[in-house]
């Protein structure tokens, strides 16, 4: 089992560096440090020495891969390749276009997005799992039909909607909390609140009827009609049997996005006016911060890939198959 | 002067594909079966008739040309920079009349108080009128409210009238043809007695022709009404430049549709072609490709996207040469998003593909086909890309919603279409910051959320009835 | 199976099962009417009684109601099946009108039941012991202290070794047989008084099944529990049964005692399962298959269901449901020869023509022909991987030197039990799995190390027939296309007019309809399927079918059918058959020469006259005296404790010892080698060497 969970994180190196080489081929190979140069400055009437400046001071005046001016070891180091993209394998991610450090930006906001993201994700977890197997106790009744078509609708529903009616509701009309901004310590409730309770609703739909399907299906089995031969009750088959093999495949889903919580939500956090890393990266997007962007998609591939290794981990928990072999 | 936008001619790829699709499975008896399981849902039909309405819409909204310019030019003729479409024609009234800011839906005022000049050369601020919405109505504060009810019943009238006759011609034309092929085969006698209101009664026996006919009522007074509406008013009132909002919720309506059907066109080939060649080869093409799209997928979906839309970006503007109109522009970035879509998101069915196609190798119709000696490539095509067909269309229906849904978080977070493409994210990214006013300017949201429900339910609800209908897991009895 | 024990000698039934002293009746079904929800019947009113102690078989093909009527007595149905009405009394209790909570009592506690696959039937995270438990502490009032206790107890009463350490286990680390142990424990654990066992030995092999069997018989014994068994098989019937009924379509047609069924089976219907039973005995001509298919569930009931294909069905039995009928010696039947004028007649002259078949000799014509596939010490094995580095670690044998010969237009057989390495041998020699080592020369050409383009040449004269009709045809392709496909690949036929031609001659071969060559696969039950996949290998003229199995997946009654069609091609084409089986009565009645398989090695081999009629490796001996047979007497049973051996691992010296009673010294060190008994008769074993 050691040796597996070994060979597993072993096989994150070649997919952290086949992350790499794409965004870096992404960034820097469809478009040349000119272009992005010239983007930043404005487009028309760029001079190229205003150019060659920006390049400087942003420490893209570099070869792509190989310096062929420069010494030893520097012939590979002192390419935009390993001062962009390979520093990043020791989370040196550089620094932004307004010149801030983006690791020590990336610590400062990963709390905040946590305060968000944490509690939705587990809160939602515990009501989806118990709306869905309210939904499998009453399967094939009227109620399942109704909750199953109550999911649709919401599922169908944009998650911005969610987002702009519940503010409008919970903050304009009826003045409960704060429409946006953010405090740390014990003030944040008030300011969690709204956006956790929307993060909720916004994947009520998908996801419970998703676990749904995954209890019917679990249901079905053989061992359950084993389980209800021996005269358990619907709820403790549902509880013992049922949700303990329905765990595999729910992991499956859940343990992947939990190091991603550190992300946060992009949306979330933007209409709210938090300030974690989602709120960060559509900053930076819209200011076509290339660094900062660069970082995020190598920060997010990390964390996937961390979950990945979670969920491997998980599954000796939950299935004793995987445990023992 | 006709032209032809990429997504044009994606959308033509893919009405011919369809086409053909059908054509093709009419004649195979076992092709046909579970779409005959879909026609006797009745949601799956009903959302079916919702879908292709808005399909209608998209469709007569790709249709696009260029308007010739009076003068000329060296003998040539010239043509405009704009690009229209059929659609622009058709809603050639409400598209013009634009006021000159917000106005509420069926208002006759302006949202914002001007300063006017009154009859005695005061200075007065109030709320002007419009200059098209309610512009026949001489006192609006009296008789907006009895117009409107009145010009509501009228059209529900009509719509309900025109969708009878409809109804009715249609029927008789149906049961022409049924009796004409009974003529032709010679097995007529039986059929004959029949005639055209029995045939309708017996359709009508028939629950989801049942259901599907009175949504078609039910549509067709609303058209009415809209119709009736919009001919003297706003109906979904106008956005901030004046525009009508129900004119861009429609033309928004194509942009969705590109974003929903042509991402899963691009991706479907690799998602088909990796995923069995996966399955089925295995060995190092199967650790390459599983490679391909560990790395594709361990980015964050948005991240990615962003990433690679915004180096999009930066490659168009560097080449402003290339384009001859901003449409063709608009219209490139656009493409270039379902590219970068289904790019992103081809991983989660090239899973599932090989995943099925592990399943179905070791089946024993497969190795009866080796032991013929019969050749890899005819293997894939003759035994295992028909029996992942169910997943990959399962795939793709299911998928519609979602890139629907996607396409309006991504032009909001800045990275979806042109802001001059008219979606329903740039709906609701420009009518978000106008949440803060007093009293609110609620109708641009509403129009677009509501579009979109609309849209995006019915393309779920289809999609679960296909998937109901060709899950073999549901259909083993 | 011996081929002088005939059924003439039902009358003499003595064995095995165990008469104990049987009480009252503990079980009553009166008038069980079991439906969909759309009213179709699945069960049509069913009435039989179980005394205490008493096993009661219910017998019949797939898809005729018996899992049905189980789990309407356990009221487990599954959803859109309800029990419409009827009464089910166990004791005094009306089970059908008790309240759920009433009914949970009930259920595990006074009637336990146990299913048909023992892998499927237990929760894969939970514990042995746990599951065990559950039962216990809900059944009965206990401390957690005893109910561990009674677990380790019930545990060893089913007969599993090592208790202790088997409750803390999961059902992943147990073997099948094993696990169908555990479940007979988790039944026993409320002690029922009624035990529904619901085919409980179909998954496993023989040998195993052999202990279940007895392990169910001891426990009744025992426990004095009534047991309702469910099976399909004749074989086990005839083991375990007091009292049977025989349902077909969703009713009992018949329902005597055991020994009163086998000697004079009364409706048509049980009279020819009886006879589409294949051996030895009947080798030299064709078996009496019933034509036609199992009628699907909820059919309307008009008539008598077997009527469409009975042969002694007349005008009657096509327009009116006959009535259950009592014979004088307590034989209850549902047959209008019983009731009707007419049908007395019929009956008279019928009867005297039941059980007259001759004791022909087992094999044919013993003209050799040449050899046309000879098979020298072919291997397969495949890497085992582990660790970090995913390094080969050692093989699983799964082929280990097998060496066969098939001479023109005869059978041999490959026997062995499930994981043995037969079917990976079949397709070995297809060079579907490409082989380790060895040689395979088919028709004077060696195929091994040959490249696809040179095999092709080759290809058409072997080819395979597969188990499971419903896997084996493509769902999406039309019958034409599918025969096709290899006249295609091969280029057999040189014009479409010529390929359209041959395909009505192939579906004729196979009787099939012309016109069924328009439809698809899903269309046709699956003995039909078998017939077109084996039009499918005709059509380019194989010299040597190699058959996986082809009647396992079927019903006994389809299965003769195909059966019949084998062994007329063979006489009509002159082909050769290598019939992979763990089915030994079907051995019996098809080959000519059996090879045994152990562990992927051969162990034994000859004719079928020596191996199976006297048998020297105590494997194949083991083998043949677990075979339940219908006349219930056979040979001194050898029951082989334990489970087949894992092939990556195979014992050290020769692979059986670690389950052979008489295991020397010296098996446990060598490898036996051949030990030549006469021509054709080979065996891999000391004692016969000695």
């Amino acid at each position: 089992m050691i040796a597996y969970l070994i060979r597993r994180i072993l096989y994150a190196i070649p997919i952290l560096i086949g992350v790499n080489l794409l965004t870096f081929s992404l960034f820097f190979v469809v478009n040349t440090a000119d272009d992005m140069a010239r983007m930043q400055l404005g487009m028309k009437r760029v001079t190229p020495e205003a150019i060659e400046k920006w390049k400087q001071q942003h420490g893209y005046d570099k070869p792509l891969l190989f310096n062929a001016h420069a010494e030893g070891v520097r012939k590979i180091s002192d390419t935009i390749f390993f001062q962009k993209s390979a520093r990043m394998f020791a989370f040196d991610f550089g620094s932004s276009n307004d010149g801030r450090n983006v690791a020590r930006e990336i610590q400062t906001r990963m709390m905040p997005s946590l305060a968000i993201a944490l509690p939705t994700f587990l809160i939602g977890l515990l009501i989806y799992i118990t709306f869905a197997l309210l939904m499998t106790l009453f399967r094939a009744t009227a109620l399942d039909m109704l909750g199953v078509s109550l999911c649709v609708l919401l599922m169908s529903i944009s998650g911005l909607f969610y987002i702009i009616g519940g503010q409008f509701v919970a903050s304009k009309l009826w003045h409960w909390v704060p429409i946006s901004g953010y405090a740390s310590g014990m003030d944040s409730i008030k300011f969690v609140l709204l956006p956790v309770l929307i993060g909720v609703m916004g994947s009520i739909g998908a996801s419970s009827r998703w676990y749904r399907t995954i209890f019917l299906e679990e249901i079905g089995k053989d061992y359950v009609r084993t389980a209800r031969a021996k005269g358990l009750s619907e709820l403790r088959v549902l509880f013992r049997h049922v949700l303990k093999n329905a765990m595999i495949p729910i992991l499956t889903g859940v343990v992947v996005v939990i190091p991603l919580l550190f992300m946060g939500s992009l949306l979330t956090e933007s209409f709210f006016g938090i300030p974690g890393l989602g709120s960060y990266t559509i900053d930076a997007i819209n200011a076509q911060d290339f660094g900062v962007v660069r970082a995020m998609v190598f920060l997010g591939s990390v964390l996937y890939i961390a979950g990945l290794v979670l969920t491997d981990i998980s599954y000796t928990i939950v299935d004793p198959r995987v445990r023992l072999q | 002067m006709p032209v032809i936008l990429w997504t044009d001619a994606m959308i033509y790829l893919l009405l011919a594909t369809v086409v053909a699709a059908a054509l093709w499975i009419r004649k195979r008896p076992h092709l046909a079966l579970p779409w005959q399981r879909v026609a006797k849902s009745s949601v799956g039909m009903v959302s079916l008739l919702l879908l292709s309405l808005f399909v209608l819409v998209g469709l007569i909204d790709t249709m696009h040309y260029r308007v010739a310019l009076p003068e000329k030019s060296n003998g040539q003729t010239v043509y405009s920079v704009e690009v229209l479409s059929v659609f622009d024609a058709f809603a050639q009234g409400i598209k013009s009349r634009t006021e000159k800011t917000y106005s509420a839906p069926l208002a006759a005022y302006l949202y914002a108080k001007e300063s006017m000049e009154t009859l005695e050369g005061k200075i007065r601020r109030d709320y002007p009128r419009l200059r098209y919405g309610g512009a026949h109505l001489a006192d609006p504060q009296r008789e907006l409210l009895g117009d409107v009810l009145k010009r509501t019943g009228i059209g529900a009238l009509e719509g309900l009238l025109i969708g009878v006759l409809l109804i009715v011609v249609s029927n008789m034309l149906f049961h022409f043809f049924v009796k004409l092929r009974a003529v032709w085969s010679s097995t007529g006698l039986e059929i004959s007695k029949d005639n055209w209101i029995s045939t309708f009664t017996r359709a009508m026996k028939n629950k989801p022709l049942r259901a599907l006919l009175i949504t078609a009522l039910l549509i067709a007074m609303l058209l009415g009404i809209t119709v009736n509406l919009a001919a003297v008013y706003h109906v979904l009132g106008t956005d901030k430049v004046g525009q009508d909002v129900l004119y861009l919720a429609l033309k928004s309506i194509r942009t969705g549709l590109v974003i929903g059907t042509v991402t899963t066109l691009v991706m479907l080939p690799f998602a088909l072609l990796f995923g069995i060649a996966a399955g089925y080869l295995r060995g190092w093409v199967d650790d390459a490709i599983q490679y391909l799209y560990t790395v594709l997928s361990s980015i964050p979906s948005v991240l990615l996207i962003a990433a690679a839309v915004l180096m999009m970006q930066v490659y168009i503007e560097m080449h402003p040469e290339w384009f001859e109109t901003s449409a063709a522009r608009a219209d490139l970035r656009l493409l270039f998003l379902c590219l970068i879509l289904g790019v992103t998101s081809w991983t989660g069915l090239c899973r599932l593909l090989r995943g099925e196609t592990l399943k179905l190798r070791e089946l024993e119709y497969i190795q009866a086909a080796q032991a013929f000696g019969v050749s890899s490539s005819r293997i894939l095509t003759r035994h295992i890309v028909p029996n992942v067909m169910h997943i990959v269309l399962i795939a793709v229906v299911m998928d519609f919603s979602s890139l629907v849904l996607a396409e309006a978080v991504l032009s909001y977070v800045g990275v979806g279409v042109d802001p001059s493409t008219m979606s329903f994210g740039t709906l609701i990214n420009s009518a978000r910051l106008e949440m803060g006013r007093e009293p609110m300017v609620w109708w641009t949201l509403a129009a677009a959320f509501g579009f979109m429900l609309v849209l995006v339910l019915a393309a779920n609800l289809f999609a679960d009835a296909v998937r109901d209908a060709f899950d073999p897991r549901l259909n083993r009895a | 199976m011996k081929s002088d024990s005939s059924l003439n000698q039902l009358s003499s039934l003595t064995s095995s099962p165990s008469e104990i002293e049987r009480g009252e009746f503990i079980l009553n079904v009166d008038g069980l009417v079991t439906c969909l929800n759309n009213g179709a019947r699945i069960v049509d009113d069913i009435s039989f009684r179980i005394k205490q102690g008493e096993t009661f078989a219910l017998l019949g093909e797939s898809g005729c109601g018996k899992s049905m009527t189980a789990l309407s007595l356990m009221r487990l149905l599954p959803d859109g099946i309800r029990v419409a009405s009827g009464d089910i009394k166990l004791e005094e209790e009306d089970i059908l009108a008790l309240p759920e909570y009433a009914m949970r009592k009930i259920r595990g506690g006074q009637m336990a039941m146990i299913f048909q696959e023992p892998g499927l039937s237990l929760n894969p995270v939970m514990t042995v012991g746990d599951q065990i438990a559950e039962v216990l502490t809900l059944h009965q009032p206990m401390r957690s202290k005893e109910v561990h206790l009674r677990c380790i107890e019930l545990l060893e009463q089913v007969g599993i070794s090592d208790a202790p350490r088997r409750a803390s286990e999961y059902p992943f680390q147990l073997s099948g047989g094993m696990k169908q142990r555990v479940m007979i424990a988790m039944a026993m654990a409320g002690q029922p008084k009624l035990l529904i066992a619901d085919e409980p030995t179909t998954a496993l092999d023989v040998t195993i099944q052999a202990q279940v069997l007895k392990l169910l018989r001891d426990t009744q014994q025992k426990t004095g529990m009534a047991l309702l068994l469910i099976t399909h098989d004749l074989g086990v019937v005839a083991q375990m049964a007091h009292q049977v009924g025989v349902m077909y379509a969703g009713q009992i047609i018949e329902q005597a005692s055991r020994d009163q069924l086998f000697a004079r089976p009364a409706h048509p219907y049980t009279q020819k399962l009886f006879a589409a039973l294949p051996d030895a005995g009947r080798s030299g001509q064709p078996l009496a298959a019933i034509p036609g298919n199992v009628p699907p569930l909820g059919a309307p009931r008009i008539a008598c269901r077997f009527a469409p294909r009975c042969d002694k069905a007349w005008a009657l039995c096509h327009e009116q449901v006959p009535e259950w009928t009592q014979l004088e010696n307590g034989q209850g039947v549902r047959c209008h020869l019983y009731t009707s004028q007419k049908g007395s007649e019929k009956l008279n002259l019928e009867t005297s023509r039941f059980f007259d078949s001759s004791t022909a000799n087992g094999v044919g014509e013993e003209g050799k022909g040449a050899a046309l596939l000879q098979v020298e010490n072919l291997q397969v094995h495949f890497p085992i991987r582990k660790g970090i580095l995913q390094r080969t670690v050692g093989h699983v044998k799964a082929v280990d030197g097998v060496s066969i010969n098939i001479p023109e237009g005869r059978t041999l057989a490959l026997v062995g039990e499930s994981g043995c390495g037969k079917t990976t041998v079949g397709k070995a020699l297809l060079q579907l799995i490409t082989p380790t080592a060895g040689s395979v020369r088919f028709a004077g050409y060696e195929l091994m190390g040959m490249s696809a383009k040179q095999l092709r040449k080759h290809r058409a004269g072997m080819q395979m027939i597969f188990q499971d009709p419903y896997a084996s045809l493509n769902p999406k392709m039309r019958v034409a296309e599918i025969l096709q496909e290899g006249m295609d690949a091969l280029s057999i036929a040189k014009n479409s007019d010529e390929r359209q031609r041959r395909i009505d001659e192939l579906l004729e071969q196979v009787g099939l309809e012309k016109a069924s060559k328009w439809r698809y696969p899903h269309e046709f039950s699956g003995g039909q399927r078998q017939r077109i996949a084996i039009a499918r290998v005709l059509a380019v003229n194989p010299n040597l079918l190699i058959c996986d199995e082809p009647t396992s997946a079927l019903d006994v009654s389809v299965q003769a059918q195909i059966l019949n069609l084998l062994k007329s091609l063979q006489q009509q084409l002159k082909l050769s058959y290598l019939f992979i089986s763990h089915n030994l009565a079907v051995v019996e009645y098809l080959a000519h020469e059996v090879y045994v398989m152990y562990l992927g090695r051969i162990v034994e081999r000859g004719t079928v006259q020596e191996v199976l009629h006297a048998p020297r490796h105590p494997y194949t001996q083991a083998l043949l005296s677990a075979v339940p047979r219908i006349d219930g007497q056979g040979m001194k049973i050898i029951r082989l404790p334990g489970e087949t051996p894992s092939p990556s691992h195979p014992p050290q010296g020769c692979h059986f010892h670690t389950r052979c009673a008489q295991a020397m010294a010296e098996c446990r060190e060598v490898y036996p080698s051949e030990t030549i008994i006469s021509a054709t008769h080979r065996v891999h074993c000391y004692l016969a060497a000695k």
